[in-house]
């Protein structure tokens, strides 16, 4: 069946994205997102490092040619900071498609969506396809993919808490609401939370901690694969109603 | 002269472009240049420019690149 994830008009086969950060090494790392399936990887934009060379580097292992990067704002708190530093991921990687993340707080890392908002305005004025980080109102969520976003990301939980999605009513309406992709980002913590996210009507799930913290991160990787095709699955076949009480499976007809 | 390269001050000679600035780090650091995008007092400067940006005296650089991240 081929069952295609279009964002901004490329097509991807695989409907989960996953992160680059936590791993025990680069390679590690590399392996992970293979057992995942995962087309698209997402990764942070930093300092070069000038005074220990030797270390490691994510490019030499997590290969651009094999993925496509995603290139986020971690850790910006301000519209401007996150504009900045999108720009120059542009200029080192050469890419438009980004993930757009502005944070409220460090004990949250909830989006503030405000600075969001005024960022992916600036940003796809700019040329960008802004994939965007968001909570999971329904009215934002609108506004963003009325200024012009590729995706919308809204959280399940908070970032690296593992809560799964908290919220599955509004992720619903947010999916019912929206014309692009909608891909849940961050709160995933097991499979079953990520075949939840799929079966909501989720077009994709993005996850970093659920894989790199697990005591397997590769198994785990896998399974998260095989998470969201089921769930992809069973949102396109569509589930049996919900009844209140029995209904025999075997017929009653000829029974001794 | 005295630039601040990533919050670091660091003494280049007069005269000094980018791109000499970043084959200089590059043979010390063995690392290829490439992928590292350059901010010069809040302005990007284009992989085309490298050659052609002098640095001056009080220059702010910041060299960026890839790392992992969620």
């Amino acid at each position: 069946m081929s069952d295609p994830l279009i964002i901004a008009g490329k097509t991807y086969n695989s409907r989960l994205i996953v992160g680059t950060g936590k791993y025990a090494s680069y390679q590690q790392n590399a392996d992970a997102a293979r057992a995942a399936g995962a087309e698209i990887v997402t990764v942070a934009l930093r300092r070069v490092n000038l005074s220990d060379p030797g270390k490691e580097i994510l490019t030499d292992f997590v290969k651009p040619d094999e993925f496509t990067y995603l290139p986020n704002t971690a850790g910006c708190y301000t519209a401007d900071e996150a504009v900045r530093t999108l720009r120059l991921a542009r200029e080192a990687g050469g890419w438009n498609l980004v993930k757009l993340e502005v944070l409220a707080d460090q004990k949250t890392l909830y989006p503030n969506m405000p600075e969001t908002l005024t960022a992916a305005k600036a940003l796809i004025a700019d040329g960008f396809e802004v994939m965007v980080y968001c909570s999971d109102d329904p009215v934002y969520a609108k506004m963003l993919e009325e200024a012009g976003c590729c995706a919308i990301m809204p959280l399940g939980s908070l970032i690296g808490s593992g809560l799964g999605i908290m919220n599955p009513v509004n992720i619903r309406l947010i999916v019912e609401q929206t014309r692009v992709p909608v891909i849940v980002d961050a709160g995933v913590g097991t499979p079953s939370d990520a075949a939840m996210a799929m079966e909501l009507g989720c077009d994709g799930v993005l996850m970093n901690t659920a894989i790199a913290a697990a005591k397997d991160p590769i198994l785990m990787a896998s399974a998260m694969k095989h998470a969201v095709i089921a769930g992809r699955e069973g949102y396109l076949a569509g589930r049996m109603p919900k009844k209140m009480y029995a209904d025999p499976s075997s017929p009653l007809a000829g029974l001794i | 002269m005295q630039i601040t390269l990533n919050g670091e001050p660091r003494q280049v000679n007069p005269g000094m472009t980018v791109a000499m600035l970043l084959e200089e780090l590059s043979e010390a650091t063995g690392r290829d240049p490439r992928g590292v995008a350059v901010e010069r007092n809040l302005e990007i400067v284009p992989k085309s420019e490298h050659a052609f940006t002098v640095l001056e005296e009080g220059d702010r650089l910041e060299l960026v690149q890839f790392v992992g991240g969620g």
